[in-house]
């Protein structure tokens, strides 16, 4: 070790994997794993989230599973807390609607209407 | 950067080892890949999380959810349900870690944690300590950092003098002095050492630092060599604890590795290594003289001081020995300063300690407490109190070394001084609960078991003494003791005391002293009544059968390896007292409470 600035550079690196562990502050993306989620494809969508935040290096997001929420009809289904904001539940949820949620919702605090629970009724009507 | 949408976090301290967190992890790793999980959760074996009793403890994130008493056929269904389905399972959930509404509580809000302070186990059950970089990530060698960089010697022995740090090895010197002592003393040659020789019975405090958080005594020991001018350091550690050593190895490894130890650290010119040294598990050889002359490659045996460590340690050079867990203070008051650690604990005793909670307790385990707090906040509140609702009758802290607290001080804030003051010590932090059914010269006879076996001979005081001692309190336990007796064993206690070479035989006598000074009625009840009041010494106890309750269902009678009990059936039966060997297989199998043991 040479200088302290490498110490830092090891100390901040090691710390994005760990703030897991810290607290459970900020945003928290939820996916619906239950049979019925699993089965209509929750999986892939959960994966593509880690992989779109991986991707951007966003900090202090937190992905994890629930349960069945009650309308499986409308699964893959994913809730999004941001601080401080309304719970957004986004329905038939595909891998492809990833990314556009993350850079609207999840790093500009624009949920996307359409892909929403309300959105998609609406659209069927 | 690897991210993991989860963390599985599994002690893998010797107490849960023990219970199998080995195979739990094994099949943790398993099962994450039958599920193809193994890229999104991260499993972790980390270090003591305190709560030992409950092993093996598993803690998932980012839900914190707390499991207890995981075995490795309830692992497929942690998998399937949370990991996989985010239900949490809750009858493997530790049962005070949920609030009413099942919402998860973080670690602080349980009952075992709210009292504590974490500061030297701070990161045990957190990081894994076998990764070098998760120490760092949580602050880990910025202390050293800053010592090399923004402080003189003098000024880090200032700040550890300031703080009030003293040893927690048990007598409690003040570490800054000590430190000082170190940096005066003339030589070129000096070594840093530090006593991981964990000996008293139950005590199990540095072993769960070095195998929860190792590197944070690396550090400090490198800190203490910049401060007293050494480039080499010795673990003194028990082959006893193998996890301990090869966590250890491996964080020596890694920080050799990174130039966190070896030459030029941080490119300040400064330099310092450390090596292992593993002791057989000689209890003298925790005594400091044994110690070093252990290291040298010698027989550990003590010699007289002075010379001190200080002045004439290993190898003939001034040394600096401390204990593991005053090292690990070390970096937080570095880190936060004097005045931070100064404002814990109490006037004369700063800081928190360790202690290693065993006995008639609820919550076997490592707790950390500040300073101050009350040995019935410790029992009842950190430790769930004593199993059946049995009544408490002492505390025995600092192993053979120490002495007892009796329920009339129960309420006194426990530190250095309070504790002598009542005839115990702290200790290393051993705390052995003691309750009713216990006998107290029993307890002593065991202690002075224990150091009649580790004596080491050297001097006669100890080698000769202690043998006496014994031999009166078994005398006493067996019904031959008389009053005269316990005026010996007062006599012999403190002459020991007086003249013994080292620590060991200076302290050997305490147990027995203390016990005298608190629990006099029950020695005297052993030698003027030949009683056992708590009925554990077995020659004092005498089995009989109440005539009233007794059914003469002949079932005592059949069980008897020795047949001292007969009568007709129907019919009170009798024990024959001079066949009774006391083995309680009669009273065990008596359903009708008939049998008594007085």
């Amino acid at each position: 070790m040479k200088s302290l600035q490498e110490l830092e550079e090891i100390r901040k690196k090691t710390l994005e994997s760990l703030y897991l562990r810290k607290d459970r502050a900020g945003t928290r993306i939820v996916v619906g794993m239950a049979t019925c989620g699993i089965a209509a494809g929750a999986r892939p969508v959960l994966l593509a989230f880690l992989e779109e935040i991986k991707k951007r290096n966003i900090k202090d997001v937190t992905v994890t599973q629930t349960g069945c929420i009650g309308v499986c009809r409308l699964e893959p289904m994913v809730e999004v807390y941001l601080p401080g904001q309304e719970k957004v539940t986004y329905v038939n949820m595909t891998p492809d609607k990833v990314a556009r949620i993350v850079a609207q919702h999840i790093v500009n605090g624009q949920p996307v209407t359409e892909y929403t629970i309300g959105g998609q009724q609406k659209k069927n009507d | 950067m690897e991210l993991y949408r989860s963390h599985v976090l599994v002690c893998e301290g010797t107490g849960c080892h023990c219970s199998g967190s080995a195979e739990v992890i094994e099949t943790f790793k398993e099962e994450l890949k039958k599920n193809q999980l193994e890229n999104e959760i991260k499993v972790v074996s980390t270090g003591c999380f305190g709560l030992c009793e409950i092993g093996p403890i598993v803690i998932v994130y980012p839900e914190g959810a707390f499991y207890s008493g995981v075995k490795k056929e309830d692992v497929p269904e942690i998998v399937s349900e949370h990991l996989l389905k985010g239900r949490l399972v809750k009858r493997l959930l530790y049962h005070d870690s949920i609030s009413d509404s099942d919402v998860v509580k973080s670690l602080d809000e349980v009952e075992f944690y709210k009292k504590q302070k974490r500061v030297t186990l701070r990161n045990c059950g957190v990081i894994n300590p076998e990764k070098i970089e998760e120490y760092i990530a949580f602050d880990g060698y910025r202390a050293l950092g800053k010592a090399l960089t923004e402080m003189t010697p003098l000024e880090v022995i200032e700040v550890v003098k300031k703080s009030g740090l003293r040893g927690r090895g048990g007598a409690g010197f003040p570490t800054g002095r000590k430190w000082e002592f170190a940096h005066n003393a003339p030589g070129d040659k000096k070594y840093v050492c530090c006593n991981a020789d964990e000996g008293d019975p139950g005590a199990f405090m540095d072993r769960s630092i070095l195998e929860g958080d190792p590197h944070s005594v690396l550090e400090a020991m490198a800190i203490a060599g910049y401060a007293i001018g050494a480039d080499q350091g010795y673990i003194y550690i028990r082959a006893e604890y193998p996890i301990a050593v090869k966590r250890l190895t491996i964080a020596i490894q890694q920080a050799r590795e990174l130039g966190l130890l070896g030459k030029n650290i941080f490119g300040t010119g400064f330099n310092f290594d450390i090596e292992l040294r593993l002791g057989a598990g000689a209890f003298v050889c925790g005594e400091e003289t044994a110690l070093m002359s252990s290291i040298e490659g010698k027989r550990g045996e003590p010699r007289p001081r002075p010379p001190f460590p200080a002045l004439k340690g290993v190898f003939g050079k001034p040394t600096l020995l401390n204990n593991v867990e005053t090292y690990a203070n070390i970096p937080q008051i570095i880190l936060n300063g004097p005045e931070w650690f100064a404002s814990i604990g109490t006037e004369k005793s700063k800081g928190t300690k360790v202690f290693a909670l065993g006995g008639k307790i609820n919550n076997t385990g490592l707790v950390e407490i500040a300073m101050g707090t009350t040995l019935r906040e410790i029992i009842y509140e950190i430790g769930g109190g004593i199993p059946g609702g049995k009544k408490f009758k002492a505390a025995q802290t600092g192993g053979p070394s120490g002495g007892c607290i009796p329920a009339e001080h129960l309420d006194m804030p426990i530190d250095y001084d309070s504790l002598t003051e009542i005839g115990s010590m702290m200790g290393s932090g051993g705390m052995i609960v003691i309750d009713e059914d216990n006998c107290m010269v029993d307890i002593a006879r065991f202690f002075l078991d224990f150091t009649v076996d580790e004596s080491c001979g050297k001097c006669p005081p100890c080698r000769i003494g202690t043998k006496r001692m014994l031999e009166i309190l078994e005398r006493i336990t067996q019904g031959k003791g008389t009053e005269e007796d316990i005026d010996n064993l007062e006599t012999l206690a403190k002459n020991i005391k007086a003249s013994a070479l080292c620590g060991l035989g200076q302290t050997a006598p305490n147990p027995v002293l203390s016990t005298l000074r608190y629990f006099r009625d029950e020695y005297l009840a052993h030698v003027r009544d030949k009683k056992c009041p708590a009925g554990v010494c077995q020659a004092l106890l005498q089995y009989t059968i109440v005539k009233e309750l007794c059914t003469g269902c002949t079932l005592c009678s059949k069980v008897c390896p020795v047949g001292a009990i007969s009568g007709e059936r129907k019919q009170p039966f009798t024990i024959d007292q001079d066949k009774c060997i006391k083995c309680g297989a009669c009273m065990e199998k008596c359903r009708f409470k008939a049998i008594e043991k007085r």
